[in-house]
């Protein structure tokens, strides 16, 4: 009875228990069990769905949607699914995933006429999209280098905020979360590098190359191929070959995160230049790749990890090796995504089309951004706003403060998360002046 | 293909063996003649030794496609609702208690191996024992799944190569010397490699034994209607445990049963002792999830939830098409094991 009363149990689950001979004897494990912090981005979304205002925004949600806001399916992507469907069995794929998807998403990366890729020095194998394609790398570093740390890119009050005990974890999340909880679950300790500059709303490249130099040789680097999220902060072109060889001087080890392939300039070849420029230099890479955002299989979960190694055999192990690391995981990963991938690409009419497809999305979002900024400009707000059009991707880090994004949130209704993170995808011609207003209103009293 | 279960009688046990069906396989699929035959793979096949698509999927298959108003968008990270709620039912039953009084949190994952390393690392970080207990022999993949999650793996007594049956006495003896609270990994049914199945009798001698001793059920269901064909009757050995009060965990997989293998539908569920309970375990599955995977494959789980979900269909039409179906998968591997 008292243990009734502990556990706080109805006494009529331990009555309608009965059932049989032996009562259960055993202790209730899981009272000490917390209720784990709620995940900062999709507390957004939950927040926008239950408001109940007709002019509400939701520019914090990290999918593409269309002119209406309304979530895409590609064209080409049905199309290979109506032909998918039914017809095929739905074997094991091998643990490396599908052959023909992981084949064709390294030339994605790394170019239709890599010299890497013929000489088989590139060891791939399908993962659950960018995430899992980072988890399993931060458990390959783990395992195969396992006194190395990970670098990661931060803004700097992300990291004064680190420092202080007023750190709004959530807010740091938002940020790289992707290689922060893989890497951490994987027990990969975390370094920061400078990264973003607020006060240009740009790029801090002094400070990012001081922290290149200054990291211990041969340390492993986290790098964002394109469309950095959350900030839209990329590197140019010169800044990419500085940084490039900057990690040949101190033999360092760079991990491109492409999440956002196509997706950025709308042409995939152009936004792989990092990634090309590194190759080009001689590094030997490793490289997560989603199909997430460029082909709007979100919840498929789509990606590859790749590794470049020095030779073929060492690409046969180091695949061997990561497949390892996914059996005891999922053993094998999902065959539908894979299959609809590599029917795309497959086809020259299909991939012709998804080409399409994603630069008509990536060019709804540059003109989204061209929109907000000039509705900006034209309301006289008094504070710059070049950044809105000179970052690029999905987001854009307008330099709002939390008690800005606050304000927006309650006297405008417009949702996006506290670090003043604007997901470009949720703007629309519809919204675009209101919600240009709505930040007028907030910022110009500076 | 690679198979990563092996037909029950014709199991290679340690990992060399299972290294060795991947290579038969490569080997039988290179070798151009026309009589030749596969016995390494773990998959099913028919008759005519072809993939089987069982037709309730295709059919559902062909609802999702044609439906244009589907989107990809990504499911939560505890997957897919509908199809957590109709997996729960399905292994526990649509009566169970325990799922009526909202004690039961389920999440979607990949397949029997996914549900199993993600309960298994709940457990390594909110259990207060570390050792998990494994029959001897069992699937290959089992010890990995459970060290890499962060537990130790340790053996109890299962087959008895002599009688080429259950070692019951053995196994009593082995859980009763198990410290107080160890984890215990059960297979539901089908016992993979082996075949070999406690009976109901033998099962609630065990459940009395582990319920003594708070000992903690892990169950691995991969075969839920596949041994005898009866989906109800292979869930047995779980509803035993859900049913006197207690906790325990069940890793769900389609891969079989569903003939749904590469597409990786699977589900963890946790029997709890509340509802408060439940939903704080929830909240702590989904902080492991997120930095495996963020949220789990959509496709396999709306083809599972399309199927239960239209339950009347499901009871009148593909529930007895299922087992029909079923069925004879099943006949047709005792029939085969008979001609061996």
């Amino acid at each position: 009875m008292a243990q009734l009363l502990r556990s706080g149990c109805s006494g009529r689950v331990l009555a309608s228990g009965a059932v049989g001979a032996a009562r259960s004897m055993s202790t209730a494990w899981w009272r000490h069990v917390e209720p784990a912090p709620k995940d900062p981005i999709l507390g957004v979304t939950e927040a926008f769905l239950a408001d109940p205002s007709p002019d509400k925004v939701n520019v914090g949600v990290g999918a593409y949607r269309d002119d209406n806001g309304k979530p895409v399916v590609l064209e080409c992507v049905r199309q290979a699914e109506r032909r998918i469907a039914g017809n095929l069995n739905m074997e094991y794929l091998p643990m490396g995933g599908s052959v023909n998807m992981v084949e064709e998403t390294l030339k994605l990366a790394y170019g239709e006429n890599s010299d890497l890729l013929k000489d088989k020095r590139v060891a791939a194998v399908q993962a659950l999209s960018g995430t899992g394609a980072c988890r399993l790398f931060a458990d390959f570093q783990k395992r195969f280098s396992p006194d190395s740390q990970i670098y990661i890119p931060v803004p700097t009050w992300a990291k004064v905020a680190l420092k202080s005990s007023l750190c709004n974890l959530s807010m740091v999340y938002c940020l790289i979360f992707t290689v922060i909880i893989t890497s951490g679950d994987a027990h990969v300790p975390q370094r920061t590098f400078h990264y973003y500059h607020p006060q240009s709303r740009g790029l801090d490249f002094a400070s990012m190359m001081d922290d290149i130099k200054n990291a211990p040789n041969g340390s492993f680097f986290l790098l964002h191929a394109c469309a950095h999220n959350p900030t839209g902060v990329d590197p140019s072109e010169e800044q990419w070959r500085e940084i490039s060889q900057q990690f040949k001087v101190k033999g360092h080890f760079a991990f491109f995160d492409m999440a956002y392939q196509g997706f950025a300039s709308g042409d995939p070849e152009r936004d792989a230049k990092s990634i090309r420029i590194f190759l080009e230099d001689g590094h030997l890479i490793g490289c997560a790749q989603s199909y997430a955002k460029n082909m709007g299989l979100y919840g498929q979960r789509v990606g590859c990890l790749s590794v470049v190694c020095e030779d073929e055999k060492q690409a046969v192990a180091v695949k061997s090796q990561l497949q390892q690391l996914a059996r005891p995981m999922y053993s094998n990963p999902p065959v539908h995504g894979a299959l609809i991938v590599s029917t795309i690409l497959g086809d020259p009419d299909l991939k012709k089309l998804w080409l399409k497809e994603v630069k008509g999305m990536a060019d709804r979002i540059i003109g989204m951004r061209t929109a907000l900024r000039e509705n900006l400009e034209k309301l006289g707000s008094p504070l710059p706003w070049e950044h809105v059009t000179k970052q690029i991707g999905m987001f854009c880090y307008s330099g709002m403060t939390p008690e800005q994004v606050d304000r927006l949130t309650k006297e405008y209704h417009i949702y996006m998360t506290r670090n003043g993170r604007i997901s470009m995808a949720g703007v629309t011609t519809g919204n675009v002046g209101y919600l240009a207003n709505a930040i007028h209103e907030v910022t110009k009293s500076g | 293909m690679h198979g990563d279960n092996t037909s029950p009688s014709l199991s290679p046990s340690s990992p060399a063996d299972r290294r060795l069906s991947a290579l038969v396989t490569v080997a039988y699929n290179k070798d151009p003649s026309p009589v030749k035959l596969n016995l390494g793979v773990g998959a099913y096949r028919t008759e005519e030794g072809k993939p089987l698509v069982l037709n309730v999927v295709r059919r559902a298959e062909q609802m999702l496609v044609n439906n244009s108003s589907r989107v990809k968008e990504y499911l939560p990270i505890v997957g897919l609702s509908d199809f957590n709620k109709l997996s729960a039912k399905l292994i526990l039953g649509a009566d169970s208690p325990a799922v009526q009084e909202n004690r039961v949190t389920t999440v979607q994952c990949l397949s029997g191996t996914g549900s199993l390393r993600v309960g298994a690392e709940f457990l390594a970080r909110h259990y207060h024992q570390r050792t998990i207990y494994i029959p001897q022999p069992t699937w290959g993949n089992h010890p990995k799944v459970f060290s890499l999650a962060g537990l130790s793996v340790k053996t109890y007594c299962y087959y008895d190569p002599a009688t080429r049956g259950l070692n019951f006495k053995g196994l009593l003896e082995d859980l009763g010397s198990a410290p107080s609270g160890a984890i215990v990994l059960l297979h539901a049914c089908a016992h993979n490699p082996t075949g070999v199945d406690p009976t109901l009798h033998q099962w609630e001698q065990i459940r009395q034994l582990m319920r003594s001793k708070a000992l903690l059920p892990f169950f691995d269901s991969a075969y839920q209607g596949f041994a005898s064909g009866n989906l109800d009757a292979d869930a047995q050995s779980v509803r035993m445990f859900a049913k006197d009060g207690g906790e325990c965990l069940v890793a769900q997989s389609y891969a079989k049963n569903m003939g749904l293998y590469g597409e990786r539908v699977g589900a963890l569920s946790i029997v709890c002792r509340s509802a408060d309970v439940a939903s704080r375990v929830e909240s702590q599955l989904k902080l492991v999830i997120r930095p495996m995977y963020s949220n789990p494959p959509i496709h396999g789980a709306s083809i599972v939830a399309t199927i239960l979900k239209d339950s009347i269909q499901f009871l009148q039409i593909y529930v007895p098409r299922m087992t029909i179906e079923l069925k004879a998968m099943a006949d047709r591997i005792i029939s085969m094991r008979q001609q061996l």
